[in-house]
Parts: C-alpha cells; sequence; structure tokens
C-alpha cells in the first residue's frame, strides 16, 4: 500500500519535470558553458598576476572575434579549416579510433589537387570542370591515406595514433619532395611551390561575404556526417564497433569495412581542406600548407566531444580566439602565446568537467528512492 | 545541440562584452598618430635570427615622434596573414604595413593592396614586379651575402684550419650566395680556405641543426656559421663545442662569448625609418629598396672573443671597400663541378646573381 503511494507520487512528480532527454540536453550545455566560465575566471588570475587588465582582454576577444562584420568574417575565413579536420578526427572517433593524421591528409590532398590541375590548366580546361576534379584529387588523396592507416589498424594491428602521425610526416616529406623536385615550378626560386593555377581557377568568395567556399563546404559536411553518424544503419553499425569492436563482429557486423570506410571519410574531409588552401588561399601547392590545421582539429574535435555537429560551434570558437590573437598582441602588447594558454587552459577544464556528467544533482532525472 | 552550443557562446560573449562595456568606454579605432605602421612577423620575435632583426628595428621605430607601431608574431603564410593585415587597417589604422616573410607576398600582399589602394605596403623580399604589381605596394631587400663576405673575410684570419661550415636550411639562390659569399671572403686572405655545407632541408629544424653543427665540427671545421631562421641552435652547439661561430641575421654575440666572432645582421631600421618619414612628409614611397652596406642596410656584429686582431682589420677594410661598391663575384669563378660560373666581374647587385644555382669550388657540399 505504502508502496503504490510512493509509486503515483513519483508519476506524477515525473510528469511536472522536464523529460530525460530534456535533462540531457541541458547537462550537455550547462557542464561546458560552466567549464568555460571557470576557464575564463582562472584565466583572468593568470592577467591579474601579469598586470593586465581581464575586462580589456575579454572585450578585445569580442572585438577581434565579433565585434564587426569585418571581425567576424575573419573568425569564420579562420574557423574554414578546422571544421573540416575537426571532421577528420571526429568521424573516426566514433568508431573507437584516434586518428591525429589529418594534417598528413590535408598536405597530400593539396599536393594532389594543385598537381592534377598543371596538365588541365595547361590544357585550359574550363574552370567549372578543372576545380571539382581537383576536389576529387584531393578528397581521394586524404582518403586513401587516412584509409590506409586504417586498413593497417584492422588487418595489421598496427597502432592508429603513431600510425596516422608518422604518415603526416611521410606527407609532408612527400609533399616538399614533389614540390621542390618535379613539381616545382621554375619561376618560384626562393619559395618552392608548384605552378600557379591562375586567378581564373581559383574559387572566390562566398557571395556577399570574403570567406572561402571551404567554410560552405564545411558546414554542409558536419551537417552530412552527423547525419550519417546517428541517424543510419551505417552509423549505428559505427558506433557499435567503436563501443565493443569484439561485440560488433560476433554480432557480424564488417567492422573492417565499417573502419576503412570511416578512415577514408576522415581523410577526404582533411583532404578536401588541403583542396580549399590550394584553390581558395593559395593558387599553388607549397610548404605553406604546412600550417598545422590538421592538429588543430584534433583539439576541435576532442572539445566537440566527436560530435560532428558540435564541431562547427567549436571551430567558430577557435577561429575568433586566433581571429583575436591578432588584436590582444597588438592591442595589449602580450605576446602570440597568450591566446594559445588560454585554448590550453579551456581544453584542460572542459575535460576535468567531464567528470561532473550524470553527477549534478538537479539535472538527473529523479528516482523513486530520492522520496522515501 | 549545436544551435544551443552557438547562442551559449555569444551569450557569453555578449554578456562579458557588455559587462565590459559598462566599465570601460570601448576602444575604438586608434588613428592619432599620422603614421601607423604594422609590422607581421612569422615567427616569434625573440627568434635570435630573421624576426627579431625586424623586431629590433620595429623598437627603434617606436621611439620616432608621430610614429605608432603595432605588431603581431607567429603569423603563418596562409590566408591568416590576409586578416591580420587587414586587421591592423580596420581597426588600428595602419596605413604602411611591413610584411616580413617571403611567402606573405603572394598572394596575400598583391590582393590586399589592391583592395586598399590608399595603404601602402611593402615586403622583405625582392619581389615586387612594375609591371603586375600595385603601385603601394614594394619590396625592400638588403643583400645580407655583402655581410657574410664580411664574416668570411673574418673566419679566414681567424681560423687556424680554414676550414668553415655552414649549416644551411634550403639550396635556395638566397642562401647560396651567403654560402659562396663566405667563402669568397675567407679566400680573399686565405686563398686555401674551404667551406663544408649542409642542408638541413627546412627552414627551422633545431634538431637537425644540432646535428649539423656537430656532424661539422667532427669533420675538422673550426668555424662555424648557419642560414637558418634562427640561429641560436646552431650558435649554441658550435660554443659547446669550443669552435668559433659566425653570426647571421641577428645579433647572436650574448651566445657564444668565448668563440663569437662576428656575424652578418640586417639593418632594417634604415629601410623603416626612412618609409616613415616619407609617409610623415607626404612623399611615394619607393616599390624597389634593395642595397646593402653601400646605402647602410647592413651591418656586421660587434667582433666577440674570436676574433683576431688581423681578422678585425681585414674585416673592417672589407666593409669599407663594400660601401664603395667594391664587387664580390669577379674573374673566372668555377662551382665545385667544375662548371665555369662567373667570367667577368658581377656588380653587387647584378640580376644574375639572384638567379644563383651553384656553390663554388671550394664549398663541398651538394645542391641536389
Amino acid at each position: 500500500m505504502a508502496d503504490m503511494t510512493v509509486q503515483s507520487l513519483s508519476i506524477a512528480q515525473i510528469k511536472r519535470r522536464p523529460s530525460v532527454g530534456t535533462l540531457r540536453l541541458a547537462e550537455a550545455i550547462i557542464i561546458p558553458v560552466a567549464a568555460l566560465i571557470v576557464s575564463a575566471l582562472i584565466f583572468s588570475i593568470f592577467l591579474l598576476v601579469l598586470d593586465k587588465s581581464p575586462i580589456t582582454f575579454f572585450t578585445l576577444i569580442w572585438t577581434g572575434g565579433f565585434g564587426s562584420s569585418f571581425s567576424f568574417q575573419n573568425t569564420l575565413q579562420r574557423a574554414a579549416p578546422l571544421i573540416l579536420t575537426g571532421l577528420a578526427f571526429a568521424v573516426p572517433a566514433r568508431i573507437g579510433l584516434t586518428m591525429i593524421g589529418g594534417e598528413g591528409a590535408l598536405v597530400l590532398g593539396g599536393l594532389s589537387a594543385a598537381a592534377i590541375a598543371i596538365p588541365l590548366v595547361s590544357a585550359g580546361v574550363p574552370a567549372f570542370l578543372t576545380l571539382p576534379v581537383m576536389a576529387i584529387a584531393a578528397m581521394l588523396a586524404g582518403g586513401l591515406w587516412i584509409g590506409f592507416a586504417g586498413w593497417l589498424r584492422y588487418y595489421r594491428g598496427v597502432n592508429e595514433t603513431i600510425s596516422s602521425l608518422l604518415l603526416s610526416y611521410i606527407a609532408i616529406a612527400t609533399m616538399n619532395f614533389f614540390v621542390e623536385g618535379i613539381l616545382r615550378d621554375p619561376a618560384s626560386a626562393n619559395k618552392p611551390s608548384t605552378m600557379p593555377i591562375g586567378d581564373a581557377y581559383r574559387i572566390g568568395a562566398i557571395p556577399g561575404t570574403q570567406v572561402h567556399w571551404g567554410l560552405a563546404a564545411g558546414l554542409i559536411l558536419a551537417v552530412v556526417l552527423h547525419i550519417l553518424m546517428t541517424r543510419t544503419t551505417f552509423g549505428f553499425a559505427a558506433r557499435v564497433t567503436g563501443g565493443n569492436a569484439r561485440a560488433a563482429l560476433a554480432q557480424g557486423l564488417p567492422v573492417g569495412k565499417l573502419i576503412v570506410i570511416c578512415t577514408m571519410i576522415a581523410g577526404a574531409c582533411a583532404g578536401l581542406a588541403g583542396f580549399y588552401e590550394v584553390a581558395a588561399v593559395h593558387g599553388q601547392a607549397n610548404a605553406s600548407l604546412v600550417a598545422g590545421y590538421g592538429f588543430t582539429g584534433i583539439l576541435v574535435a576532442f572539445l566537440a566531444r566527436q560530435v560532428p555537429l558540435a564541431v562547427i560551434p567549436v571551430a567558430i570558437l577557435f577561429g575568433a580566439l586566433n581571429a583575436a590573437g591578432g588584436v590582444i598582441q597588438r592591442r595589449m602588447g602580450m605576446p602570440d602565446a597568450t591566446v594559445l594558454v588560454l585554448q590550453g587552459l579551456i581544453f584542460v577544464v572542459l575535460l576535468t568537467s567531464e567528470t561532473f556528467y550524470g553527477r549534478i544533482p538537479f539535472l538527473q532525472p529523479k528516482r523513486v528512492e530520492d522520496r522515501t | 545541440m549545436s544551435r544551443f552550443e552557438i547562442s551559449r557562446r555569444s551569450l557569453i560573449k555578449t554578456g562579458l562584452a557588455g559587462i565590459a562595456a559598462s566599465a570601460l568606454p570601448m576602444r575604438i579605432a586608434t588613428a592619432a598618430s599620422p603614421v601607423t605602421v604594422g609590422i607581421v612577423y612569422v615567427g616569434p620575435r625573440d627568434d635570435f635570427g630573421w624576426n627579431q632583426a625586424h623586431a629590433v628595428a620595429a623598437k627603434a621605430l617606436k621611439g620616432v615622434s608621430a610614429v605608432t607601431v603595432v605588431e603581431e608574431e607567429n603569423v603563418p603564410e596562409t590566408d591568416a596573414v590576409a586578416k591580420s593585415m587587414e586587421s591592423m587597417i580596420n581597426l588600428d589604422g595602419a596605413n604602411l604595413v611591413l610584411a616580413t616573410s617571403f611567402g606573405y607576398y603572394n598572394p596575400f600582399v598583391v590582393d590586399l593592396a589592391k583592395k586598399y589602394p590608399k595603404v601602402e605596403f611593402r615586403h622583405a623580399a625582392p619581389l615586387w614586379s612594375k609591371d603586375k604589381d600595385p603601385k603601394n605596394a614594394g619590396s625592400y631587400f638588403p643583400y645580407l651575402n655583402q655581410a657574410h663576405y664580411v664574416n668570411g673575410v673574418a673566419a679566414g684570419l681567424s681560423s687556424p684550419s680554414g676550414k668553415i661550415g655552414f649549416v644551411a636550411a634550403k639550396p635556395i639562390p638566397s642562401v647560396l650566395s651567403n654560402i659562396n659569399s663566405v667563402l669568397l671572403g675567407a679566400r680573399s686572405v686565405k686563398p686555401d680556405a674551404t667551406v663544408r655545407v649542409i642542408f638541413t632541408g627546412d627552414w627551422s629544424l633545431p634538431v637537425r641543426e644540432a646535428e649539423a653543427t656537430n656532424a661539422l665540427v667532427d669533420a675538422g671545421c673550426d668555424v662555424i656559421t648557419c642560414h637558418v631562421d634562427s640561429p641560436k641552435v646552431v650558435i649554441q652547439t658550435a660554443e659547446g663545442r669550443g669552435v668559433k661561430t659566425l653570426g647571421h641575421n641577428a645579433s647572436q654575440a650574448p651566445l657564444a662569448p668565448k668563440g663569437f666572432i662576428t656575424g652578418a645582421e640586417y639593418k632594417w631600421e634604415t629601410i623603416y625609418k626612412s618609409f616613415a618619414a616619407d609617409i610623415a612628409a607626404g612623399k611615394t614611397l619607393p616599390n624597389f629598396l634593395v642595397g646593402g652596406f653601400d646605402k647602410d642596410m647592413l651591418q656586421n656584429t660587434a667582433y666577440g672573443a674570436g676574433a683576431s686582431d688581423a681578422a678585425k682589420k681585414a674585416a673592417d677594410a672589407a666593409i669599407a671597400g663594400l660601401k664603395k661598391g667594391d664587387p664580390i663575384y669577379k674573374g673566372t669563378l668555377k662551382d665545385n663541378k667544375g662548371n665555369v660560373v662567373v667570367n667577368k666581374t658581377y656588380d653587387n647587385y647584378d640580376p644574375y646573381l639572384d638567379g644563383m644555382n651553384w656553390l663554388l669550388e671550394g664549398v663541398q657540399g651538394s645542391i641536389t
């Protein structure tokens, strides 16, 4: 009798309380926000110790990152490659792999795009045909590169973190080899580069903005990959594999195939970032492709908790911090490392905040025992 | 979820900005002084090398009245530099932008110069082309090989063996010219001097630079110099091995109290001050400014403990000669494969020398 009273009471309680889904969402928002605030507070102490004003600092982050149309476009432009390289880490992470080779895939993607453009441009093939071919070449190169690390993982048991990192160095060396060797434009004396694709073949900005189309590609891919990884049987199978590869095998899932496909998707994302660096930014391939986007993408994906859609806002946050970093250097006379310190701090605090999931009382669904 | 994330981040930012705005008047773009110079560096300002040489000049420029200097370091050679420069123009009111790294020029400086025709852009490498590039862009570049020639002279008279080791980044003309000039300088006072070169393959590879330095010392070189972005590692390693050193780009004298002879240094200050003065006076800036000792764009680091008295005297004489325009590449010179590469006297700024792709006889090493 007593039991029944308690139960009916709790049902009534539950009905008035938010659903479990809402609570989860609230948790997923409140914890990172609190982490960001805590990082800002800790960083303020750091600034006060250096005798700098935290108010000026955060005002400048706003001014430099979001404060005007120019600043926001600056942010978006810096975010564009990070969305793609963030995805290159996030997608394999869903299948349980720590693939940190995005840098190499980006560099090789850029090199392939520039290399395939040389005969096409000199033959006068129109840009609307040349650019897709370049993009496909870049995605293939990146996809095969990271796909190879995935293949090694499943079929040869090679640790994918190590192999993808080492493959990055090989990719950079390969790029240097070709750019300083057979693909070198003889006119590029002091900075070896491939033949420029020329202005007619350059991808312009998204109309009405100064941001190149790589941003749009990143946004679309983030949405598509989010749906793929969360709303399809493929994504489900990948997540099951990520959760427990042996169990997935026992269920008859094609684990090897799933791994290779996920890693190829990841490599293709990074390769595409390389394509935009060549087609929209540099107009040729050279050592400037090695700008660290692949490695920053790892950080972005980590903070996005490997959720493809969440990569977008995190990449924008990083873009803003980088964009504002310049203003902070100029106005406050602080070194470039300042923003890196803040980024590192956010990273550590956010990782620490992971332990609070499921532990904050008011964000948990009420249990029957609570009432007794 | 991400929709919420966007708004929550904007929310924090708005909140913080709100608090800040209520506490402080927002800083607006400042263009109080008639000349605002924006300088972008590819690396840190205290790298004991290329960037430091520019930063020293920037500091000198700050001392000039009516000149504001804004600086940004560690700006990569990607579209980030375009945005950094644009931000200096839009937020700080810069009317002269100095882009100090080679890869900043094409396409970033060129595109931005077209976009902001009223802002002057100058780039620290001889890349500006009269026919193709905008008139508000330009190049400035001192021929550092002249100072390396002086280094060679001083080394020839400070080294017992006459064997000089050279740690180089990439086999590109500007590096090759420095290597060849060290050799010619050394041979001008010690005809059997040699230079042994190791290419590391990139501008900043500290581990490989240390290995190369050790290898050169092991091979018998008793003077070490280099052409890499930051000579710090090379100079320190060589000092640790007890051999003498020649500097590059900026002053490395503090790194080698025992073995430092002298160093090839840029004097960007001359150029930067002349640009600022031209803008303040409303004059047109030169589009293409190159020079050496003759235009006070170079200097050699004050002699260190490693320099012999004879070396100091000969090096001073060499500087005096270069100021008058004495040529470095003259007579008949063969490369180290036996081909004649110089068969007449070349002016120190002859375009032929800009395309140098050979190492002279007496240099041990290969560019391929």
